[in-house]
C-alpha cells in the first residue's frame, strides 16, 4: 500500500493529520498497538518538523506485511549540522513555535528511538530529506 | 476497590469537563505534566491523563495519537471551541482546572496515589 500526504510549512492546525490517518489505517491492520504507538510518535514528529521549519514538504508511506518505511522530503532551509541536530535539547525553532511547546530538541531523538532504522540527510538551503522504518515483528 | 473512572475523578477534584462527556469511563493510569509536546510524545505513556497549559490545537493530536486518557487544561485557560469540537471528533477528553498546575498535579497525585495504596 502506497499513500502521500502533502504538508503545508507553518501549518501547524493541520500538523497531525497525516500522523492520525496512518495511525487508524495501521490498527484496521491489526498492526501491534505497541508497534502503532512507536510509528504514531515518528510519524508526529516527522510532520510538526516540516510544518516547523520547512516551506513544504511531502510524506511518502509504503506498507507492507512486515513493515512500515516513511519517506518525508522538503523544500526548506534545510539542516546545516545533523550531528548537533540530532542531539537532545538542541533547536533552531522560533521563539512562536517554542511557545506553543514545540522546539524542545527532542523530535529527531523522539523519531530516532521509535524506529528501527532512520536516514536524515540535508541540503543546507535547498531542504532535508528523512527515511524511516518500523518493523512489525520486533 | 476498583480504581476511579475519569468522571468519579473530575467531580471530586472539581474539574471541569470541557470535551468527551461520554468518554468518562475510562480509567486513568497514572499523570505526565508537561507544556513541551515533544516531552509528551515521547514520555507519556498511553492511559494518562495530561495536565499543561498549553490550549492551541495540537494537544489534541498529541493526545489522540498518545491515546491519553485526558488533558487537563490548568489555571482557568480560555479553550477555543473548535479545539473542543476537535476533542470531541477524536475522542479526547478535555477537563478545566480552575487552580495553576502545581496544585492541580498536587491533588491528582495524592488522589491517584490514594487509590494506588488501597489497591495494595
Amino acid at each position: 500500500m502506497h499513500f502521500e500526504y502533502e504538508i503545508e510549512g507553518g501549518d501547524f492546525s493541520s500538523a497531525g493529520k497525516a500522523s492520525s490517518d496512518i495511525k487508524k489505517i495501521l490498527k484496521q491492520l491489526n498492526i501491534d498497538p505497541q508497534i502503532v504507538r512507536r510509528i504514531a510518535i515518528a510519524l508526529y514528529e516527522a510532520e510538526v518538523n516540516v510544518v516547523a521549519h520547512a516551506c513544504k514538504g511531502i510524506m511518502k508511506v509504503d506498507l507492507d506485511a512486515h513493515k512500515i518505511k516513511i519517506l518525508l522530503e522538503d523544500e526548506g532551509p534545510g539542516i546545516e549540522n545533523i550531528e548537533r541536530a540530532m542531539q537532545e535539547g538542541f533547536s533552531t525553532a522560533s521563539d512562536e513555535v517554542r511557545q506553543m511547546g514545540f522546539g524542545a530538541g527532542m523530535g529527531l531523538p523522539n523519531i530516532k528511538r521509535n524506529t528501527d532504522e532512520m536516514r536524515l540527510t540535508s541540503v543546507p538551503g535547498r531542504g532535508t530529506t528523512l527515511e524511516m522504518t518500523v518493523n512489525f515483528s520486533q | 476497590m476498583e480504581k476511579p473512572n475519569l468522571k468519579k475523578l473530575t467531580k471530586e477534584l472539581g474539574f471541569e469537563c470541557l470535551s468527551g462527556k461520554a468518554l468518562l469511563d475510562r480509567i486513568p493510569q497514572s499523570a505526565y505534566v508537561s507544556d513541551l509536546l515533544s516531552d509528551v510524545m515521547g514520555k507519556a505513556r498511553n492511559g494518562m491523563i495530561w495536565v499543561t497549559s498549553q490550549v492551541h490545537k495540537n494537544i489534541v493530536a498529541v493526545a489522540s495519537l498518545k491515546e491519553l486518557s485526558a488533558i487537563v487544561i490548568v489555571n482557568e485557560r480560555p479553550v477555543e471551541k473548535e479545539l473542543l469540537e476537535q476533542a470531541e471528533n477524536e475522542g479526547v477528553v478535555v477537563l478545566a482546572s480552575n487552580l495553576p498546575a502545581f496544585e492541580t498535579a498536587g491533588k491528582l497525585y495524592n488522589y491517584l496515589e490514594s487509590w494506588q495504596d488501597a489497591a495494595l
